[in-house]
């Protein structure tokens, strides 16, 4: 059984923002698909009463005072934008497109 | 080490006492390139003006009595995920070719306070993804030991420069084994240190919880010495641990006397050359000589660590690269709406492997799927950092091989899921957050062979005592001179 879908593929690259030719659909659906094969053999392990670990070294709360220090100028931050525009980025029409 | 090339600690003697000046030192690194670059690529942009203008300031404070640092003069090649002010840096991508830092990134900064001078940004795979530098957008770097091979990677270009004299030292990252693995591919000394020991302010982010800059260099006092310059807290970093770094350079020549040192059993099986365990065999028994405890120790849930990263690392990453979005810098492909202009963006500036691991970990975070995958996987790193903790009170540092081969030839693995079974030993590493180096020892059919070291957190002291012991102990072919 497969576990991912050529829907599902789809699916994922439209919410990472990617276009898929027909024929690369394909082959990501296969490769994606043996690589979640190949995860599944965690499925095999108890792991109902273990907590996750989603940072390995345990700091929390990291304070600094709130200073105002140096920051990047205006001019610096869109030195490298695509499009500028009265110290601004600029990008093309957001209003009216659908969600 | 390449036949004339210096230690990165003796240029920094010589040029500090006077002896040498750090022009001519910096003139013979760029010689050096000049000659071999076009065969190895290990560089996306060589800074030559800019490292002989940084040699003659360094020149003009030695003559005038200043202390120029604990690297005076020392040439480095830095890999180009590090942010570089006023040189491009890429993360070998189309979608920041170009794109010119800001600032400079924490261990830059460092570097250059010791006296260091850059000589140009290394090659990679596109945003450190793959274990071999054929994934760059700008062409793969060739080992220098053999050009036919890879250099191993994704760090390929920093590990190269250092395998072929280029720059005596050199800086990668290392997410699931990038530092550790081309250095084993190439013969030379490769240091993931702790997570959080070294600040990754202007490493562009691939996995922020597994990411970790750290050293490559010839030799493992060289190593240390660079290690020790970039280490220490960073309040730029809110990772980074709040504590004075351990001095490790001053223990080199501890030994190992008295040291328990395991061989982990699940590492030296299955998919693992037998050239390559007998390697780290022989590497037991030479510790074993010098006077420390080895024994084989079980860590049962290190052969979990494969499917948890490549549930992890790429989730983290689909969130890290979420930024390149063409509105605030990077490649921009136009189009008649911001969405659109978006996905034409990412779809021309993002390489295959990249796209796919975008993907792999969009679907792993998303509805219906999250606990299934991305929450066990975190269950999964739990139990590695148990079974490592369990082995850790038994033992102050583990061996294992760095990769399962050695050097592949280029285009050698189409397959993906083939590719990340390279560093098999090096993911539990990073998903633990513990240091881990790969020292060279011995070869196999002439190709170099890496033992790892691993310690547990902020155990550099007794990974460094075991890797110059190692050092101390390789046959002389593991650091045989580069023929390229």
């Amino acid at each position: 059984m497969s576990r991912i879908s050529r829907d599902d593929v789809v699916h994922v690259a439209r919410l990472a923002r990617l276009e898929l030719a027909d024929d690369q659909i394909d082959t990501f659906t296969g490769q994606l698909d043996a690589i979640l094969d190949h995860a599944a053999d965690v499925e095999a392990l108890d792991l109902a009463d273990v907590p996750p670990t989603s940072h390995p070294y345990p700091l929390v709360n990291v304070l600094r005072a709130d200073e105002v220090g140096p920051t990047l100028s205006n001019e610096a931050a869109l030195a490298a934008a695509p499009r500028a525009e009265d110290g601004r980025f600029r990008v093309p029409t957001i209003l009216g497109e659908a969600p | 080490m390449t036949a004339g090339a210096q230690s990165a600690v003796t240029i920094a003697a010589e040029v500090r006492s006077g002896s040498r000046s750090a022009s001519s030192v910096v003139d013979e690194h760029l010689a050096r390139i000049e000659g071999a670059e076009p065969s190895v690529h290990a560089f996306n942009e060589v800074t030559a003006d800019a490292a002989r203008a940084a040699a003659a300031e360094v020149d003009r404070r030695v003559a005038a009595g200043d202390d120029v640092g604990p690297l005076a003069g020392v040439p480095i090649a830095l890999k180009d995920n590090l942010c570089t002010l006023g040189v491009p840096t890429t993360c070998s991508s189309r979608i920041l070719e170009g794109w010119v830092p800001p600032y400079d990134a924490t261990v830059v900064s460092r570097l250059a306070a010791a006296g260091a001078i850059s000589v140009g940004k290394t090659n990679l795979d596109e945003f450190a993804m793959g274990s071999s530098t054929e994934n760059s957008a700008f062409g793969p770097t060739r080992n220098p030991r053999d050009t036919s091979r890879v250099p191993g990677g994704s760090s390929g270009g920093s590990a190269a420069a250092v395998a072929a004299g280029f720059a005596p030292i050199s800086l990668g990252s290392d997410t699931g084994g990038s530092i550790r693995q081309p250095a084993a591919f190439c013969g030379v000394v490769g240091v993931k240190p702790t997570y959080g020991l070294v600040s990754r302010y202007g490493l562009i982010a691939f996995a922020s919880s597994l990411d970790q800059i750290g050293p490559f260099a010839t030799t493992v006092h060289d190593a240390a010495q660079l290690l020790e310059v970039i280490a220490g807290h960073d309040p730029y970093d809110a990772t980074s641990i709040p504590e004075p770094a351990p001095s490790i350079v001053e223990h080199l020549d501890d030994g190992v006397q008295g040291l328990r040192v395991g061989i982990v059993t699940e590492l030296m099986g299955d998919g693992i050359s037998p050239a390559v365990t007998a390697r780290v065999r022989e590497a037991a028994d030479a510790l074993a000589a010098a006077g420390a405890t080895v024994e084989e120790v079980s860590v049962p849930a290190v052969t979990y660590g494969l499917s948890a990263y490549y549930l992890i690392a790429p989730a983290e990453a689909s969130s890290n690269l979420a930024r390149y979005d063409g509105v605030r810098y990077g490649l921009r492909v136009d189009a008649a709406t911001t969405n659109e202009m978006m996905v034409a963006s990412r779809t021309a500036g993002f390489g295959d492997e990249v796209k796919r691991r975008i993907m792999l970990g969009t679907y792993a975070l998303s509805a219906g799927y999250y606990d299934a995958f991305y929450g066990k996987a975190q269950k999964v790193r739990t139990l590695i950092c148990r079974d490592f903790e369990a082995a850790y009170e038994r033992f102050d540092v583990l061996l294992s091989p760095t990769a399962p081969t050695t050097a592949f030839e280029v285009g050698a693995i189409h397959d993906p899921l083939t590719m990340y079974l390279n560093d098999i030993c090096t993911i539990p590493t990073n998903l633990a957050g513990h240091p881990a180096m790969s020292v060279p020892f011995g070869t196999d059919e002439g190709l170099p062979v890496g033992v790892q070291v691993l310690a547990p957190s902020l155990g550099e002291v007794p990974m460094f005592r075991v890797a110059a012991a190692l050092e101390a102990a390789a046959p002389a072919s593991s650091t045989a001179e580069v023929t390229s």
